[in-house]
């Protein structure tokens, strides 16, 4: 009861109530502009084919049906891709976030000799690169052209993240927590293993994400270093049915209109664009802040 | 206590005193910790560097990097006097304005307005949907564009008829006009929550205080944004802008790439997805040729970058390093 009371007293000056007003419908606005095309493809994926071939649907589910699903997960494709994904996923970014690691925490090391020239031989690779034709005349000259090293390894480390996990080592782990372990007689590599790792689990814990956000987003690597079908990760598959439009009549069985057909295959995108998000979804009302704190940590100026 | 872990801890105080050789030697673990990082750096990164060198040859599978005939700058000039050129380099460079010039203002707006709001389960409710798009895959973005502007079976083409009644609105994935805007505004839809994250980052660290002096002065919200909130992140903004002014001529190549069809690419090829397309997409794929581009293309952006830094870094504070 008090507290309506005490806000009925506060009375904000007229300005500041048009202010408010003004600012507020426009982040309504906002948000619902996100928010519609992202209603737009999950009531679509939950409609029949008939309401998609006839663009019924709009914001909810016309003729409820759960065909698309049933389509997308009998296509031998998409289920070979999601599973190397996943494979790719979790041992790229095992590799991707051991070598940050290992890279970061010399250079954290302010008594590092010639610490200076390797942060520029790392730093130097963000300006200048060779460019992708003599990047792909390496992998090919090391056989790695159509095998899952071609993908795993010539983006092992981004520079970017290392450089976000050595600001964040240099800034949270006191230089006297070191000084008091040296007298102890501690080794480097047992300090860095011991505390300077379980010291920095919220900022392994942001790169774990980045990396396996790309990763699992990734296509390019795929497209130009993979040539066989089963080999392929999901982004190339939904690449092949969403984009180029490869869609054999074959993999869609049950109708025997073609409208039907083309609607068949319109659904089956829209619920394949589901599917194919679904983990990244589900985690990430839960992992929001990891990500946000990533780019707080890169905001300091190292 | 042994002798090395003690004169290991002098060794913040006393280093100037020791020879390099020795402090390496007393590092060698953290340069065990280093091998992999700077193997890797030197494969993968150093060694295409020295690969950049067939853009001055004339590359044959056959005979190598280091063993094709070199041909000085021949390739560029064939990039230079070629009618793509012109196209790619015009493409890149309005491709990047427009999207800058869009994303750059509207970012901070919404970081200004987020950060004024005063319930804070409606803060929490805009940050957490508009952050939700920067996690789609490129794929799938392009894949829900082509879906919602489809004139047949699309949303955009069921509100059309929701309005017009019947009939099929003009496809504008074919317009080569629209390319820039779709481009772009698909973009602003993707990423503009994310980018406001590190205004409200930087907006945090202003003073309560000064809100309330300045309220009970008569400052209006609006006077005090004006007054506090915008000079807070003008040193982030200038750094922003640097960054993305840097990168002008790098426009990134996955979502180009898969937005062009046959009808739009007069106003969609950019130089990132020509290279890729004489160099590795082409049946006959001409190597020199490609990195000549390539080269070109990171010639320009690093020497943008430096520049725009010092321009800035001579105005004001703010450098990049």
């Amino acid at each position: 009861m008090s507290a309506k009371n005490v806000r009925k007293k506060i009375q904000y000056p007229l300005e500041d109530r048009i202010y408010y007003a003004v600012v507020n419908t426009i982040l309504v606005i906002f948000t619902l502009a996100i928010l519609f095309p992202l209603i737009n493809i999950v009531a679509a994926s939950f409609s029949s084919p008939t309401a998609v071939a006839t663009s019924r649907v709009v914001l909810w589910p016309v003729d409820f049906s759960l065909e698309g699903y049933r389509a997308v997960f009998s296509n031998p494709y998409v289920l070979t891709g999601y599973r190397n994904t996943i494979f790719y996923t979790a041992l790229g970014t095992t590799i991707n976030v051991s070598i940050t690691l290992v890279a970061a925490y010399p250079l954290s090391r302010k008594d590092l000799p010639y610490r200076g020239f390797f942060m520029f031989l790392f730093t130097f690779t963000m300006f200048f690169s060779g460019g992708l034709i003599p990047t792909y005349l390496l992998v090919n000259s090391l056989q790695m052209v159509g095998t899952i090293w071609a993908i795993l390894l010539p983006g092992a480390l981004s520079v970017y993240n290392m450089i976000l996990v050595r600001t964040f080592m240099q800034s949270s782990i006191p230089t006297d927590l070191l000084e008091a372990a040296q007298i102890d007689g501690c080794s480097d590599l047992r300090f860095f293993f011991t505390m300077v790792l379980p010291l920095s689990k919220a900022v392994i814990a942001v790169i774990t994400l980045y990396y396996a956000v790309g990763h699992w987003n990734a296509y390019f690597d795929a497209m130009i270093y993979l040539n066989r079908k089963e080999t392929y990760p999901l982004q190339i598959i939904l690449r092949d049915i969403l984009i180029a439009n490869q869609i054999s009549s074959n993999d869609i069985v049950d109708d025997a209109i073609l409208a039907g057909k083309q609607g068949m295959a319109d659904l089956l995108k829209y619920s394949l664009i589901i599917v194919s998000s679904l983990p990244i979804i589900c985690m990430y009302p839960f992992v929001q802040k990891y990500f946000v704190k990533g780019v707080m940590i890169g905001s300091i100026k190292g | 206590m042994n002798n090395k872990a003690i004169s290991n801890a002098s060794a913040s105080v006393a280093v100037h005193k020791i020879s390099s050789w020795k402090r390496v030697r007393r590092c060698w673990q953290l340069y065990l910790l280093l091998f992999l990082p700077v193997v890797y750096l030197l494969i993968f990164k150093y060694y295409p560097m020295f690969g950049v060198q067939i853009a001055f040859r004339d590359f044959s599978p056959t005979r190598g990097i280091w063993g094709s005939e070199w041909v000085g700058f021949e390739n560029f000039i064939k990039f230079f006097k070629s009618y793509m050129f012109e196209r790619t380099v015009v493409n890149t460079i309005r491709i990047s304005l427009y999207g800058l010039a869009a994303n750059f203002p509207l970012a901070i707006l919404l970081a200004l307005f987020i950060n004024s709001v005063r319930n804070l389960a409606f803060k929490k409710a805009v940050q957490l949907i508009t952050y939700i798009p920067h996690f789609i895959s490129t794929v799938v973005l392009v894949g829900m564009i082509f879906q919602i502007l489809s004139p047949v079976t699309g949303m955009y083409g069921s509100i059309y008829r929701m309005f017009f009644g019947e009939g099929l609105p003009t496809d504008i994935l074919g317009k080569p006009g629209a390319f820039i805007h779709l481009y772009v505004w698909s973009g602003i839809w993707q990423g503009l929550g994310w980018s406001t994250i590190i205004y409200i980052a930087a907006l945090s660290s202003v003073d309560p205080e000064l809100h309330e002096a300045a309220e009970i002065d008569g400052a209006s919200r609006f006077k005090r944004i004006l007054h506090i909130d915008l000079p807070t992140i003008l040193p982030t903004a200038s750094i922003m802008l640097i960054l993305n002014a840097g990168s002008i001529m790098s426009v990134g190549f996955e979502k180009i790439y898969l937005m062009q069809n046959n009808l739009n690419l007069r106003t969609s090829e950019v130089i990132s997805t020509y290279v890729y397309k004489v160099g590795l997409a082409a049946g006959k794929s001409d190597y020199s040729y490609a990195s000549a581009i390539g080269l070109f293309n990171s010639v320009i952006n690093c020497g943008l970058l430096v520049l725009v830094n010092s321009v800035t870094k001579r105005l004001g504070e703010t450098s990049l390093w």
